[in-house]
């Protein structure tokens, strides 16, 4: 008489095993996030928006286990409402990717999450940040998540300086697109985010919308 | 699977133990962690590799060849343990000049990647070695074969191997087009290689091409410093200025190469 196991999944990790990217433009950011969130080999969400606001122009990119990324993002959020209040203007994107930074550091033996902060303020215009192990940088452009290992080649080739607002829309499609298909992690569909003076635009690039290559 | 491959993260360091008087190294198995690719064009094959082998943190040589001719026109790409995979390829070596002379005619790909994957299948628990088998014959022309760890063989018009593939997937994925011509498919493997060579440890040194057709085999060095260049890199401030004082008849060419047969 064979007993019936549960399955695997009930017990793992939910992660948000992914691919993440910000680019910085002349006036604003472009952040790209994919859909899929697993626990070992179940999909248990596979529309799941990645891309969270800390404020009005500011964005992060959530990678890692869910739980951990989803809470930094609410007690950032919070506390970036209590600091504008204080200072009476828009914060700063440095000051939330500090708060995100402070967090991952403090915490960084407990925590196994990567946010990337992304936004637009008055001072410096469209600043991407990575906060990886609790260090603190400012790029050009940065890659998270476990599809980000597949796309490094990529994103190296393609990236130019001063590209446009619609360029680095393309190109955060095209590199998500890429790594979805490559990494089992990562999949369904795509986010953008793209934030500038003007406005903060959400957009979703369904599965068949996606561009496809030489091998599908 | 331990210390067996340089690919795997580096787990348990320690703060002291009672080697230290001697670097890690000197224990680590020696590893070609790597990059390797082929490219099928129409008439033959592109391969290419970098040149880094490793034990542990240490280069153990900056300058190695990893890719190895099975037979006249058939090339292997090694990655993994470097003494695994050359001992297989020494095997494979004998048994496909061995099963040529029986046959008196030049011996297929699918040959050569057959006997690849019957020592890697058979041997799997203990061999570590990621092996792209590619070359030409009369009979298919172009062909690549990937025979990754564990066993397994399957042809594709593009491959990549080692721990630095990884990195380029994506942009394999886009930049590959079938029907590229040979030069298309040597700047997509000499850009791949460097891209990869740039973010993984364990690849570096020079990029090795060789090009099989039915002609024969062009085997060609880039430099470092001739690598092609990437946006992301930053410029460096100072620039050093030579002046060659006394003449020189042959003009100083960091791209050589020459023709096997």
């Amino acid at each position: 008489m064979f007993e019936e196991t549960e399955p695997e999944w009930l017990n793992e990790e939910v992660k948000t095993g992914t691919t993440i990217l910000a680019i910085e433009f002349n006036g604003g950011v472009v952040l790209g996030s994919d859909s899929r969130v697993s626990a070992g080999a179940s999909v248990v969400n596979r529309v799941m928006n990645k891309l969270s606001p800390l404020h009005d122009k500011i964005y992060c990119a959530l990678s890692g286990s869910a739980a951990d990324a989803q809470t930094i993002a609410e007690i950032v959020n919070y506390q970036l409402d209590v600091h504008s209040i204080e200072i009476g203007e828009d914060p700063q994107v440095r000051s939330a990717a500090s708060l995100v930074k402070n967090i991952s550091y403090k915490y960084k033996e407990e925590l196994s999450a990567h946010l990337i902060v992304a936004g637009w303020d008055r001072r410096a215009g469209g600043q991407v940040f990575a906060t990886l192990n609790g260090l603190l940088t400012r790029q050009p452009f940065a890659v998270g998540g476990s599809g980000s290992s597949y796309v490094y080649g990529f994103v190296d080739a393609e990236y130019r300086k001063d590209m446009c607002k619609e360029e680095c829309q393309k190109f955060v499609i095209n590199t998500l697109s890429l790594a979805m298909n490559r990494d089992g992690s990562s999949g369904g569909v795509a986010y953008i985010v793209t934030i500038d003076e003007q406005s903060t635009e959400e957009k979703v690039v369904l599965g068949n919308d996606l561009p496809k290559f030489f091998d599908q | 699977m331990a210390t067996a491959a340089s690919m795997m993260p580096y787990f348990g360091q320690q703060i002291s133990s009672k080697h230290d008087m001697v670097p890690d190294w000197t224990n680590q198995e020696v590893s070609t962690g790597t990059t390797i690719m082929a490219v099928e064009y129409d008439g033959g094959v592109v391969i290419g590799a970098d040149s880094r082998t490793t034990t542990g943190a240490y280069i153990a040589n900056r300058v190695t060849d990893k890719l190895t001719p099975i037979h006249d026109r058939i090339f292997c790409c090694r990655s993994g343990s470097a003494a695994d995979t050359q001992a297989i390829a020494d095997v494979v070596t004998y048994q496909l000049g061995f099963h040529s002379i029986e046959l008196d005619e030049p011996p297929l790909v699918e040959t050569a990647a057959n006997l690849f994957k019957a020592s890697c299948y058979r041997y799997r628990e203990e061999l570590t070695a990621g092996i792209l088998v590619a070359g030409w014959d009369r009979r298919r022309a172009g062909q690549v074969y990937c025979v990754p760890i564990g066993g397994m063989l399957v042809r594709q018009p593009v491959a990549v191997g080692g721990s630095g593939s990884t990195y380029i997937y994506g942009f394999m994925d886009s930049n590959y087009k079938p029907g590229m011509t040979k030069d298309q498919c040597l700047d997509l493997t000499a850009q791949a290689l460097s891209l990869a060579m740039e973010r993984d440890g364990s690849s570096g040194g020079v990029v090795r091409l060789a090009s099989i057709s039915e002609e024969g085999v062009e085997r060609r060095v880039i430099l470092g410093n001739q690598l092609p260049k990437l946006s992301t890199q930053h410029t460096h401030t100072h620039t050093h200025t030579h002046t060659h004082t006394h003449t020189h008849t042959h003009k100083h060419c960091s791209v050589f190469w020459s023709t096997l047969f």
